[in-house]
């Protein structure tokens, strides 16, 4: 299984703000186990797909040369369900960043409809305050995420 | 800025960040003891602080995490002779009464009134 919930980026300016897209289709099997006849996507993946967005985001401020993980969710409020078929988008911006970490700041909108706002903190992990180890290599931003960055860059070069 | 639209700021920055009540932030009240801040909550608060008063804090300015790193600094959970006196010349905001009395890093205080200690000190060579 691949633990990408977002399809592609749509628009990324370094070190400022992100917008991604994720197609919602009756095929995943996660729809159907929250509410048997009545397939909606669980908040929880919601909050995945921004925390990816905003973390390849925050990632890619330091060319993905820190671990960059989720360390806390400040706010998620919820307005609206979402239903195979429709189309999320997730735009993520930084609100502030430092050597330690970065705070950041989004919304999920099914076209103009608010779906939800979500405020995620997240954590270079080896600038930690408890000065624990880790990993020497980066364990978060895998092949799987550095790919949906490079389609989009690539993307932008076919345009051209 | 008086000391009391300080302390009214840092009180609006501690209940978002640590989402408590407004009651539970006194003036004595200790970050992680009393109002359970974790690591990524004091990102978080100098984050906020910046943002509330408009100022730039440097990493390790208002919580000096490498000194109970140093082994120079803190022994066995115990704050060195040495490390008593960095701590002392680098957290001006910090009252080290009771670390002075016991050696335990536990008995250093770092409370709401530390926090509004830090910003007056930092306005005021602003």
């Amino acid at each position: 299984m691949r633990w990408i919930w977002i399809d592609k980026f749509t628009s990324f300016e370094h070190a400022v703000s992100a917008t991604a897209i994720k197609n919602v289709t009756l095929a995943e099997e996660h729809l159907h186990d929250l509410y048997p006849a009545f397939p909606i996507v669980p908040h929880s993946l919601i909050l995945e797909g921004m925390a990816q967005t905003a973390g390849i985001l925050v990632g890619e401020v330091s060319n993905f040369s820190q671990k960059v993980i989720l360390a806390k969710v400040g706010k998620a409020v919820f307005h609206r369900i979402v239903r195979p078929g429709e189309t999320i988008t997730f735009h993520a911006r930084i609100d502030q960043i430092s050597e330690q970490g970065a705070s950041t700041s989004g919304t999920a909108k099914v076209g103009e409809d608010l779906v939800a706002e979500i405020e995620i903190m997240f954590s270079h992990i080896d600038q930690n305050m408890a000065g624990m180890k880790f990993p020497e290599h980066n364990f978060v931003f895998t092949e799987q995420f550095s790919s949906l960055l490079s389609s989009y860059k690539d993307a932008l070069k076919v345009m051209l | 800025m008086t000391r009391e639209e300080i302390y009214s700021k840092v009180k609006d920055v501690l209940v978002d960040a640590l989402g408590v009540d407004e009651e539970d932030v006194k003036p004595d009240a200790r970050l992680r003891d009393d109002l359970g801040a974790e690591s990524i909550d004091f990102l978080d608060i100098v984050f906020r602080l910046e943002k509330a008063f408009g100022i730039k804090i440097p990493r390790g300015e208002m919580f000096p995490e490498d000194i109970f790193t140093n082994p120079a600094y803190v022994q066995d959970n115990k704050v060195t002779p040495e490390g008593l006196v960095e701590l002392k010349k680098r957290m001006p905001h910090v009252d080290f009464a009771a670390l002075e009395k016991d050696p335990n890093v536990n008995n250093i205080r770092f409370t709401v009134d530390t926090v509004v200690n830090y910003i007056e000190n930092k306005l005021k060579t602003a």
